[in-house]
């Protein structure tokens, strides 16, 4: 079967299988992160699947707000996170799936800002910042495809992906966007929001407030966020579905190994160093394929 | 012929209002014709849609009457700004003014000019023109008297004035109507300077030292464009025999460049591009319906729609590409510079100048793609804008304070001023407003050009992320037992503020009919061939809107009526007091408060105004040099 059909069933056949299976996928690479992390720092760790284990006692725990609004926006959060991961497996406009996956991290950060607590407010102030960091080297992301493949589709990138070799002609851009992932993923050094580890200097940051239910579909959200970031990664190398699998589970848990071998460093130098590196790498990348590509 | 007559009532019809509200004395007189007098401009121009085709028209006016007044009221505007300049022993601008009269006189009296063929013209960017003028324009002048007697209420010190002030509001449709209704460029210029001359007043509403050196400055540079106009329209008529704007874009000689040229500078210098950005950052000091009106329909806009109409002929021209980089740089410093602002009002006003500057940019570029992308950022940005502007104004004298540090809890406070508020921030950048689907076509059409000006467009959009959401952040924390502050809203802004609300949603949601009936006509009538988007992107567009509107109600309601949950205080280190102060050490009882970043440290204002001006300005010396020499 053609994995790339352009037809209505096909479109619906992904965006189910994305629904369904992305939460899965996500849960189990959570699972794997915290085993490998363990095996790093020589402990045994959880069983694999222990995230899943953890979500369904949340979905068990009473339901305690700070105010009414709070977990209307985590919903929402939610609901946009797998709207967007959709919108990227049905093929849509990555442009379109950038705007809209700002919208779903808008109201994660509104809901930081809503429940009017000082650690949360903090953590979403940070969140912002960590927007205002990974954003352009994503628009740059969609901006290379773009150049390289002459469309902004999701659909006909990844055609063009399985008949060209993109990552020859986007190393650069590539790099950039493996080093927003460290935000994106909420690695150490680069997870000042929220951090899945236990505790960091302002509580719990951005969730700090929120408990139950609702702090499990923030981590489910996260489960989908993760599969449409690695699936950006697949678009490199989609020539091979081996090696685009591969490198993409490479980069995750390249991404697990950063995480515990770098202590947390402040805001200041994650955005910085975070527009250097897209500038040096990703926007030089642009240029040159720019001309390149006309010659 | 029926448009010519909606076009001539749009025009005449308000400035008889203008004379009307400067010798009514009556102020209960004036508002009771008010809100008629405002619905006929705004139906007129509604008319004047549904009257005019998608073909261009032209229409000639036979009077030498018109022209002779015409050429008596440069003359005396000219020497209004002397005076203006000597009064206030402004040197400069007296040198402006003399410039400004001795150019008219020697342009009619020593070489008369060319007569233009067809003074008068109606195409769909002027409609949509129209439409916002017509629409917004009023719905602003409507909420400006209930405001106006809240001012004079607040500002005890400031003279009375209102009726001058209704006076230069009408006056102002009237010119913005004559300006986008202009062929001859001669009567285009004239409608240009009253607009000027307007804003300056406005600007200086307040007529203290701070309101008169922001007008003034508003003054010297839109006069200074308005000399570049008025030598572009000289050259034109000299060199080539052309007045006629139609006739100009479509000459093809060479000649044409250093005209439009100077009338582009003339249009960078009114939609507040760097180096000019400062005159429209002054102008926050006028009251609030006069920023809502400079930053939304007027002004700015009538300097972006001379860029776009001068855009076909600087296509791929030095010209054109130092204007692209001029609002590439602008877009940058400006989208930094907003970051660090807390005062709302400057930061609207940034975020008015970097939207501008995508105008400016696609304007540069003068592609079919570029230029229908700016002709939907008009239409979403004065919507979104206004809307924006005026929850300010009512916010600014509710809480005595438009610094939004002290808009925390504002859904709580004033619940539907801040849904509103947030309804025109997320038009401002969000999906699925039309603000950043239009992004999305500017970017394609930019990086189609270079890719770099997409690398502007990634990273000052990162920061327009940034500076609204914070805002937004700010106004949605809840906090319980606040006082609701809404009361004492007057009607009059309460319309004009569900209005633009409901305007702003349902721009978007009709952007698919807006795109097909008045921007594809426009730019297929002027590039030939019209961009359009993908269907799919369409309908995406218009089912993201529908489903939050659907679920926002709905969310709301089952939240505040569903109580599922136990409600308890938010954690504050240490054991809570009540549910916003806790026993801290000693048993001090402490109240925490939370404060936005502004990162001064790299978007501060002073670093990055002077640098976005010294680049802008050696642009805009390349862009004057490589055509003049």
């Amino acid at each position: 079967m053609n994995p790339y059909d352009e037809s209505v069933t096909g479109i619906v056949f992904r965006v189910i299988a994305y629904v369904l299976l992305a939460p899965l996928a996500g849960g189990l690479l959570a699972g794997l992160d915290r085993k490998v992390s363990a095996w790093m720092q020589g402990r045994v760790g959880p069983p694999v699947v222990q995230p899943f284990y953890d979500v369904a006692k949340l979905f068990s725990k009473e339901k305690i707000a700070v105010n009414r609004f709070q977990n209307f926006f985590v919903f929402l959060f939610f609901l946009f996170m797998i709207f967007t991961g959709s919108l990227f497996f049905a093929g849509a406009s990555i442009l379109i799936v950038v705007f809209v996956l700002v919208l779903a991290s808008l109201f994660f950060v509104l809901a930081g800002f809503s429940v009017n607590s000082p650690y949360s407010h903090i953590g979403a102030e940070r969140e912002l910042i960590q927007m205002m960091a990974y954003d352009p080297a994503i628009i740059i992301l969609a901006i290379g495809f773009y150049v390289v493949t002459g469309s902004f589709n999701v659909g006909s990138i990844y055609q063009a992906s399985r008949e060209g070799h993109l990552i020859l002609y986007l190393p650069g851009v590539f790099a950039a966007y493996l080093y927003v992932l460290t935000i994106k993923f909420r690695k150490s050094p680069f997870d000042l929001s929220v951090s899945h580890h236990a505790h960091q200097e302002i509580v719990r940051g951005l969730t700090t407030e929120f408990s139950g239910p609702h702090l499990a579909l923030i981590e489910m959200a996260h489960w989908y966020e993760n599969i449409l970031l690695l699936g950006l990664i697949y678009l490199f190398f989609a020539f091979n579905p081996l090696i685009g699998v591969g490198v993409s589970l490479l980069a995750y848990f390249a991404e697990v190994f950063v995480d515990n071998a770098f202590a947390r460093v402040k805001w200041q130098v994650m955005f910085a160093s975070t527009w250097v590196f897209t500038i040096m790498a990703g926007v030089s990348n642009l240029i040159i394929i720019h001309y390149v590509l006309r010659r | 012929m029926q448009a010519l007559n909606i076009m001539v009532f749009l025009i005449l019809f308000p400035l008889v209002l203008a004379v009307a509200s400067l010798v009514v004395r009556q102020l209960s007189v004036r508002r009771i014709f008010a809100a008629p007098a405002n619905a006929l401009i705004a139906g007129g121009s509604i008319l004047l849609l549904l009257m005019s085709g998608g073909e261009p028209v032209f229409f000639r006016v036979e009077s030498s009457i018109v022209e002779h007044f015409i050429m008596a009221a440069e003359i005396g505007m000219g020497l209004l700004v002397t005076y203006l300049g000597l009064n206030s022993k402004r040197y400069f601008i007296v040198l402006l003014g003399a410039v400004m009269t001795a150019m008219t006189i020697v342009f009619e009296f020593i070489f008369p000019p060319a007569h233009a063929v067809h003074h008068l013209f109606i195409d769909r960017f002027s409609v949509i023109m129209a439409l916002l003028i017509g629409i917004l324009g009023t719905l602003i002048i409507n909420y400006a008297v209930g405001y106006m007697a809240e001012y004079h209420e607040h500002h005890k010190e400031v003279k009375d004035r209102r009726r001058f002030f209704g006076f230069l509001m009408y006056l102002f449709l009237s010119s913005m109507f004559g300006l986008v209704f202009s062929n001859s460029l001669k009567w285009m210029f004239f409608f240009w300077e009253i607009t000027t001359l307007c804003s300056f007043f406005l600007i200086g509403y307040r007529n203290d030292r701070e309101s008169q050196d922001s007008a003034f400055r508003a003054l010297w540079m839109n006069v200074l464009g308005g000399i570049a106009f008025s030598a572009g329209v000289a050259y034109l008529s000299l060199s080539t025999g052309i007045v006629d704007l139609d006739r100009m874009i479509h000459a093809g000689t060479p000649d044409v460049m250093i005209p439009a040229v100077l009338l582009a500078f003339a249009g960078l210098v009114k939609s507040a591009q760097m180096p000019f950005s400062t005159w429209l950052t002054g102008a926050m000091v006028a009251p609030t319906p006069v920023s809502a009106l400079l930053h939304s329909s007027t002004m700015v806009k009538a300097g972006v729609y001379l860029l776009l109409k001068v855009s076909p002929v600087l296509n791929g021209s030095p010209a054109g590409i130092c204007i692209t980089s001029i609002g590439a740089i602008t877009f940058l410093f400006t989208s930094f510079i907003a970051v660090s602002q807390s005062d709302s009002k400057r930061v609207l006003a940034y975020s008015t100048i970097s939207t501008l500057a995508l105008i400016v940019m696609c304007a540069g570029v003068g592609t079919a793609n570029a230029a229908w992308s700016a002709l939907l950022l008009i239409i979403f940005h004065a919507v979104a804008k206004s809307l924006l502007f005026l929850c300010v104004g009512v916010v600014d004298y509710k809480l005595d304070s438009r610094d939004i540090e002290d808009m925390d809890f504002l859904i709580v406070k004033m619940p539907k001023v801040a849904a509103m508020m947030n309804i025109g921030i997320a038009g401002m950048f969000l999906a699925p407003f039309g603000m950043v689907i239009s992004k999305a076509v500017t970017l394609k059409a930019l990086v189609d050009i270079h890719p770099l000006l997409g690398v502007a467009l990634a990273f000052g959009g990162g920061a327009v992320t940034f500076f609204y959401t914070k805002w937004m952040g700010k106004t949605l924390m809840v906090t319980p037992a606040v006082e609701n502050k809404e009361g004492a809203i007057s009607v009059w802004e309460w319309v004009t503020l569900v209005g633009l609300a409901f305007l702003t949603i349902a721009v978007c949601i009709s952007f698919p009919w807006i795109s097909s009936g008045l921007v594809d006509p426009y730019i297929a009538s002027v590039y030939g061939a019209s961009p359009t988007l993908e269907k799919s992107t369409l309908i995406l567009i218009v089912v993201i809107m529908t489903s939050l509107l659907v679920i926002f109600p709905i969310g709301v309601m089952y939240n505040s009526r569903r109580r599922d949950y136990r409600l308890v205080g938010p954690y504050l280190s240490g054991v809570n007091v009540d549910e916003t102060s806790f026993a801290g050490a000693m048993g001090r009882t402490l109240h925490p408060d939370t404060r936005n970043y502004y990162l001064a440290r790299w978007f501060g204002e002073p670093i990055l105004l002077q640098g976005g001006l010294l680049c802008a300005g050696f642009f805009i010396i390349i862009m004057i040099g490589v055509v003049l020499l």
